[in-house]
């Protein structure tokens, strides 16, 4: 939006735009970076995958098959079936469905509320900025995936809780990162010049201290998908999130257990997915941080 | 310093009062009445007339819930600071005697892990640093994104499946001794090596180009000297802290580390508690775990100021 606005004030005294030669270097320096392309090849990859599930699956994931239980990878069964006699294939395309979705949903909440929370923060000071900081500090006092037993504790035990519980526990540490990044912001002279002129604090905001945080949370953010998908995956471990029946990666691995020996590829594959999919979104991230947010380095 | 000192050990206190109104808070958090949920779940809820009225009446005066809220909290407080953080619902037994019994098991674990992870990671750091841009240094970066990236189980299971049932040398499941505590503080501490791995590689590249390692070589200082002696003691500082966070990500790696090694622990008692709705047991074990978190934290900062006197405090 701002975006855009500066780029008509731009057009509008005959220069050429600034942002898309910023997104023409933008997508150059991440063509060079090989490790975050290959990490956004096999993402988008995924998501394909999840779209087209019905079209790629080749059989249905929850139907039941007992004569073929347990068989290994073959050209009938791509990845080999589990104990119920159920493709393999079918099930880790279908949980692509469910996994990856909980990991950008979780994300988009803290994003969303760790984002309003570190603007209002860091914009109006004093009071609330005190108030806000402390809650966050007391929420930083939970280990996250303690946060997130307790979300799940309250709401009850189903996979969108597990989603939720994961999105709040993530909240916090946002919120110190756009709070940190805003009062930087707000100091800029145009942010004063806006006060001078009358501009409401809405607008201010979001026309004006916003884009100068979007960097960090677009680093940070991409950078916790992998977290949440793993969150996610262990909370439905513990018999938290994804039920049985469900082709959720996570809860896939916890029920292959008993087969490990005898049967690998029942835990392997949904494990690998798992990998695989954490592996491409932090390769993406630790590029993307590097071209947007070398600070964010650790 | 003892500014700082001072300042970062009262900013504590708010946060302990407000990690207990959290742990009070969830009995009340939870959509419904707590004595209906509870009666509902011991199977009462569905036997209409007095008898259950009844029955929810005393369930709410005993759980104290007929009483302000405002009295509530500082009951529970008072409670707490004297130990007791009431009983389970389900085996009856006292909160604090189940949190104590499980606490240095999982505390066990935690710094078992945390060893693995430092000795893991400084080794694959520090030789990630030194062969930077060959084989060796992807390799050990590999094997620091696969730790970030594999989910935390399966390398247990895996690691079961080869060293307990296939070579013997270790038991699968277990909490007593020494021989069941390596399987899960490996599995632990691999997860979190990954972290420490890459962190140890980027602080010694920037250390080794520092002018003061520059000088040890001209000396002509062996180069095992320079890389010990020079680069190393100064690559510690940033790594200290990143350590003492891991120990925080560890602790909640233990709720799923002690689940698949069917260990004793903090981490499994509030699992089982969530999965039984156990509501004493859940803020208990919260509470406690979150107040061991903050100490950790405060600690970790503190031993920060005391390592680098070059840092400035506001």
């Amino acid at each position: 939006m701002a975006e855009t606005i500066v780029a008509d004030r731009f057009k509008l005294q005959g220069q050429t735009s600034p942002s898309s030669s910023r997104w023409r270097r933008m997508v150059h320096s991440l063509v060079l970076n090989k490790g975050a392309l290959v990490g956004l090849v096999i993402i988008c990859l995924l998501v394909v995958i999840a779209i087209l599930a019905p079209v790629i699956a080749r059989y249905n994931p929850s139907k039941i098959n007992p004569p073929a239980q347990l068989q290994p990878p073959s050209t009938a069964h791509w990845m080999g079936t589990d104990e119920f006699g159920r493709d393999l294939y079918a099930r880790i395309v279908y949980g692509a469905r469910i996994s990856l979705p909980v990991g950008f949903i979780a994300v988009a909440i803290s994003a969303i509320g760790g984002t309003v929370l570190g603007l209002v923060a860091g914009y109006y000071g004093k009071l609330v900025d005190g108030v806000i900081m402390r809650v966050v500090d007391i929420m930083l006092a939970f280990p996250s995936i303690l946060l997130a037993l307790v979300v799940v504790a309250i709401l009850g035990t189903n996979l969108q809780n597990v989603m939720i519980a994961v999105g709040v526990s993530g909240i916090p540490s946002y919120s110190r990162l756009i709070r940190g990044s805003v009062l930087s912001a707000r100091e800029n002279v145009y942010v004063d010049a806006a006060r001078v002129v009358g501009v409401p604090d809405r607008l201010i905001l979001s026309r004006h201290i916003l884009p100068n945080v979007i960097a960090p949370t677009v680093v940070y953010s991409t950078l916790s998908i992998g977290y949440a998908i793993l969150a996610a995956a262990g909370l439905s471990f513990l018999g938290l999130g994804a039920q049985p029946p469900t082709p959720e990666w996570g809860s896939m691995l916890a029920t292959g257990r008993q087969f490990l020996q005898s049967d690998p590829w029942v835990t392997s594959m949904p494990g690998l997915a798992i990998m695989i999919t954490v592996l491409s979104v932090n390769l993406f991230g630790d590029g993307l941080r590097d071209i947007l947010d070398p600070r964010l380095r650790v | 310093m003892w500014r700082y000192i001072e300042r970062r050990v009262l900013v504590t206190i708010p946060v302990l009062i407000g990690v207990s109104l959290l742990a009070f808070s969830i009995i009340h958090l939870i959509p419904g009445d707590p004595a209906r949920v509870l009666l509902g779940d011991m199977g009462g809820g569905s036997a209409a007339g007095d008898m259950s009225q009844q029955a929810y009446l005393n369930l709410r005066h005993q759980l104290g819930l007929d009483k302000p809220l405002v009295v509530q909290y500082a009951d529970y407080v008072v409670n707490a600071v004297q130990g007791n953080l009431g009983h389970s619902y389900q085996t009856n037994r006292s909160v604090s005697s189940l949190i104590l019994t499980a606490a240095p098991y999982t505390i066990e674990l935690t710094v078992a892990g945390l060893g693995f992870a430092i000795l893991l990671g400084f080794v694959l750091g520090v030789i990630a640093s030194l062969y930077r841009n060959t084989w060796v240094d992807s390799l050990a970066m590999l094997f620091s994104l696969i730790g970030l990236a594999m989910p935390s189980f399966w390398l247990g299971f895996i690691l079961i499946e080869i060293f307990a049932f296939g070579l013997g040398w270790f038991p699968a499941t277990g909490s007593n001794g020494i021989k069941t505590l390596i399987l899960p503080a490996a599995t632990l501490g691999f997860i979190a090596a990954g972290t420490v791995t890459r962190l140890v590689r980027s602080t010694m590249l920037e250390v080794l180009q520092q002018e003061y390692v520059v000088t040890a070589r001209s000396k002509g200082l062996r180069e095992r000297t320079v890389v010990v002696r020079h680069a190393l003691r100064n690559a510690l500082i940033p790594v200290v802290t990143i350590v003492g966070l891991q120990f925080g990500s560890l602790l909640a790696g233990a709720v799923i580390i002690e689940t698949v090694f069917a260990r004793q622990g903090l981490g499994r008692l509030i699992v089982d508690a969530v999965l039984s709705r156990d509501y004493p047991v859940i803020q208990g074990t919260i509470f406690v775990a979150a107040v061991i978190y903050v100490f950790v934290n405060l600690f970790v900062d503190l031993s920060y100021a005391w390592l680098d006197p070059r840092i400035k405090y506001e």
